[in-house]
């Protein structure tokens, strides 16, 4: 086994908590946050359940001390909250000391003020500030502005994948020599661009989701954001820093089969899954815990299970179950939330429970983890998917 | 450490370039302020029965990409990387306005699905039915070298053969027409506009698509090595020199080295001035090249400069309509790309024979 | 009945974006999906929007839309049963 990239920092902001001991707590006491939806104004508010992070934008805007004319969107502010508390978490107090590199990721940037003042732009002058944050970029270059981050920055957008290849990225980045030190992790706010979207894909159930549950009827969304600090072996060794866990495996591999839905047999997140146990030197055998994308959509859960018992060939499949009946689908930054939740399972020896889950799916045998379990976790698991096929799998160790 | 090479090139811009040698059609439109691609014949690249949901964007990408193959004589690549500023904006807009004006009624998914960023580099995977790695980066100007940095480190350890690499984006109405309002388009009013000279701010807007297939051995259709590729969120005018000076020392390399440095002018006056310093100082004695008068300006407009680069390289000839001093050099080996946008988001690329 | 049929060719054609097939192409009884038209999952959502926004049937299920849109016939026989405008 190869020893992979040091963890030493994470900050953590969603619906089940504003910090990575309130998101631990949920977790623990089934605290799960699928709620009504209500900080966006929506025709759809009477159907749709979310997870929604329960601070107001001007409660952010006090939180990061910002100025009166500051032009942040939630999605940015959520992102430079849960990063603050990433590079504090790590004791990083030099944020340049080191080549330090942010990756971040969102799916639809500042869309939530886009959507609030699109045709009032040109009869309000003072929200114009507001048009440039519609860039996906924008909320990167916001959160590098809040750490004081000067050198190499970039955002990846590739849907509900999307936090999972920040981290990739930053792990690669790290094992290149290209970088000490790296911000990984990725921010989307609800809205109703999103909403919508899924809502016209069907996607969306009425009722709480229920992954890998014959009867479930499509995902809750949320919104969240999530940030680690993955430093390079020489950082850790000169600062003695403690080192959370390990990024050891990341596999990323196109299912190339349709714009939003998964092939049958998973194709996209075998390869990927594959890829990563080679990336780690792993067998999937040194598994203890999987935390599967498990959108609770139909479509996903099967393919997703395919994959998996692919894997596993004739071997059992570890214990493996979906944290998004507590937090809701929150795209761009699921695998940002997962990845805290991954480090924490292997810090505390738990695996977290499947909430909602009634009936196995009758395609296959395989039924997730419905309650809390305390063991010893050395290796954990985490799958995210995307629109466009894209599929990532991260592997994370215990140091 | 391998390195990584250029092996094939497709460009789709507001200039004629998908089925020409280079830059020889190439016309300057000093009166527009918002640039279209000249567009392929879609028919000829795309089935019809595919391309009926195809936003702009992504047909520019499939055709660009599908003449970089070619180009570079492969069918595959093990890697897709895309970068674009704003996707298929032109989606964005159609599925917002809809949810705006319908009040969240009768929406269909399909602009929806486009408005996605990574559709476009999804969508070429789905094509080539590639299996691969495929990644998308949206962070302003520097989208496209972020595709190109990770596409170089991929090939460098050893973990790829081969990539296509590349930038799109494309112009939606509404989206211009807030960017004017933002004061990011230039006036109308003042045209005729010149690039090099401008005193005026704002740009002139543009749109494309560039790919490139990057590869780890050289062949017969090699245009150009990817050396180094930097990325810099933040630097302030007086420290553009000193990074420049750095970055070509970790290459073992000084500016009299370079054979030509291409530079990201787009007439807005306000942050020309990045360029402009180097050009008076550090590079008055280097050939200096620029071609947002040509492609116009977009967040993944660098990529349009890489495939400039390229060709001079290939074919060893500098086309007077780049050229923005008069400094020439018998050879063009060595060349070097330096864009931002606004100030922010500065990229440092080099290219050699 | 065969108004509506023909309604619904132009519907789908205008829709979908079948720039190269024209009404006459397609066939009451020809399937639309898979070999005959060639539409998708994505094609049936569009379908669905257009059973709610012209005619005033919802279908909560996409699964449903399988036996309803199998051919114009089937979606004009449906179209008329259930129409609430």
């Amino acid at each position: 086994m190869k020893k992979g990239v040091a963890i030493t920092g994470m900050g953590i902001i969603s619906s089940i908590g504003n910090s990575v001991e309130e998101n631990f707590d949920s977790l623990l006491n089934e605290k799960l946050a699928i709620t009504r939806i209500e900080h966006i104004t929506t025709v759809h508010a009477d159907i749709i359940k979310v997870g929604e992070i329960k601070k107001t934008n001007s409660e952010l805007v006090d939180d990061l001390k910002l100025t009166a004319e500051n032009n942040f969107s939630r999605t940015a502010m959520i992102g430079a909250y849960a990063a603050k508390q990433a590079v504090k978490n790590a004791g990083i107090t030099s944020i340049n000391e080191y080549r330090t590199g942010l990756i971040s990721a969102t799916s639809v940037g500042g869309m939530d003020m886009t959507e609030k003042h699109y045709y009032d732009y040109f009869t309000n002058p003072e929200l114009v500030k507001y048009i440039s944050c519609h860039d996906g970029g924008d909320v990167a270059d916001k959160i590098a502005e809040e750490l004081g981050i000067k050198g190499l920055v970039t955002t990846i957008s590739t849907a509900c994948s999307s936090a999972a290849n920040s981290i990739m990225l930053g792990a690669r980045l790290i094992k290149s020599g290209k970088l000490d030190r790296v911000i990984v992790g990725g921010t989307d706010a609800l809205a109703k661009f999103t909403i919508n979207g899924f809502k016209t894909l069907m996607i969306l159930s009425d009722d709480y989701n229920k992954p890998f549950d014959n009867n479930r009827k499509g995902l809750n969304l949320g919104e969240a954001a999530a940030y680690l600090v993955l430093e390079s072996d020489e950082v850790v060794e000169k600062q003695n820093k403690k080192v959370l866990a390990r990024v050891s495996g990341y596999g990323n591999a196109n299912d190339a089969f349709h714009q939003t839905a998964s092939s049958e047999n998973g194709d996209g997140a075998y390869l990927a899954m594959k890829k990563a146990f080679e990336v780690s030197g792993l067998k999937p055998s040194d598994i203890d815990y999987i935390n599967v994308h498990g959108t609770a959509t139909p479509n996903n859960d099967l393919s997703e299970g395919r994959a998996i018992l692919r894997i596993y060939e004739d071997e059992k499949v570890p214990d493996f179950s979906s944290t998004k009946p507590f937090t809701g689908h929150t795209l761009a930054a699921a695998a940002a939330i997962e990845a805290v939740y991954s480090v924490l399972a292997i810090q505390n020896g738990v695996v977290y429970p499947n909430l909602n889950f009634e009936t196995p799916m009758e395609e296959f045998d395989l039924k997730p983890h419905t309650s809390l379990k305390n063991k010893n976790i050395e290796h954990v698991l985490s799958n995210s998917f995307g629109f466009g096929g894209n599929c990532s799998t991260l592997i994370f160790s215990k140091s | 450490m391998k390195k990584t090479y250029i092996n094939g090139v497709g460009c789709i811009s507001a200039q004629k370039t998908f089925d020409t040698i280079f830059l020889e059609e190439a016309v300057e439109n000093n009166t527009e302020t918002v640039l279209s691609v000249n567009a392929p014949v879609y028919k000829d690249y795309i089935a019809p029965a595919a391309a009926r949901r195809m936003a702009k964007g992504i047909k520019n990408g499939i055709v660009a990409s599908a003449l970089a193959l070619k180009d570079a004589n492969s069918e595959n690549v093990d890697a897709i990387i895309t970068g674009t500023g704003l996707g298929c904006i032109e989606d964005s807009e159609k599925f917002l306005k809809n949810i705006l004006d319908n009040n969240e009624e009768f929406l269909t998914p399909t602009s929806f699905i486009q408005s996605t960023h990574n559709t476009v580099g999804a969508q070429i995977a789905l094509n080539l039915k590639c299996k691969g790695y495929n990644f998308t980066y949206v962070n302003g100007a520097v989208s496209f070298e972020s595709a190109l940095l990770d596409a170089k480190m991929q090939i460098e350890n050893d973990e790829v053969n081969s990539v296509l690499a590349g930038g799109i984006d494309e112009n939606g109405d509404y989206t211009i027409s807030l960017f004017k309002l933002a004061g990011r388009v230039k006036n109308e009013l003042e045209q005729p506009f010149n690039f090099l000279t401008s005193t005026t701010t704002g740009a002139v807007h543009g749109e494309g698509a560039v790919f490139f297939v990057l590869e780890n051995e050289k062949k017969d259709t090699t245009y150009a090595q990817i050396v180094d590729v930097e990325i810099k969120n933040n630097l302030e005018e007086n420290e553009i020199e000193g990074e420049i000076t750095a970055f070509l020392k970790t290459n073992n390399l000084q500016v009299s080295d370079l054979d030509a440095v291409i530079l990201g002018y787009n007439s807005d006056a306000k942050f020309d001035s990045y360029y402009k310093n180097t050009a008076e100082n550090i590079f008055a004695q280097t050939p200096q090249l620029y071609y947002k008068h040509l492609c116009g300006e977009y967040d993944t407009a660098s990529a349009f400069a890489l495939w400039t680069a390229s060709k001079i390289i290939k074919t060893q000839e500098v086309p007077e309509i780049l050229k923005a001093n008069s400094v020439i050099r018998p050879a063009y080996n060595t060349i070097l790309l330096y864009n931002q946008l606004s100030g922010k988001n500065h990229s440092f690329t080099l290219l050699s024979k | 009945m065969e108004a509506l049929k023909a309604e619904l060719k132009n519907k789908i054609i205008a829709t979908l974006n079948l720039e190269d097939i024209a009404v006459e192409d397609i066939a009451d009884n020809d399937p639309l999906f898979g070999d005959g038209l060639g539409l998708d999952s994505i094609d049936a959502l569009e379908l669905i929007v257009i059973l709610d926004k012209d005619y005033g049937i919802k279908l909560v299920d996409p699964k449903e839309g399988k036996t309803i849109f199998q051919s114009i016939e089937t979606m004009a026989a449906y179209i008329s049963a259930n129409r609430t405008k």
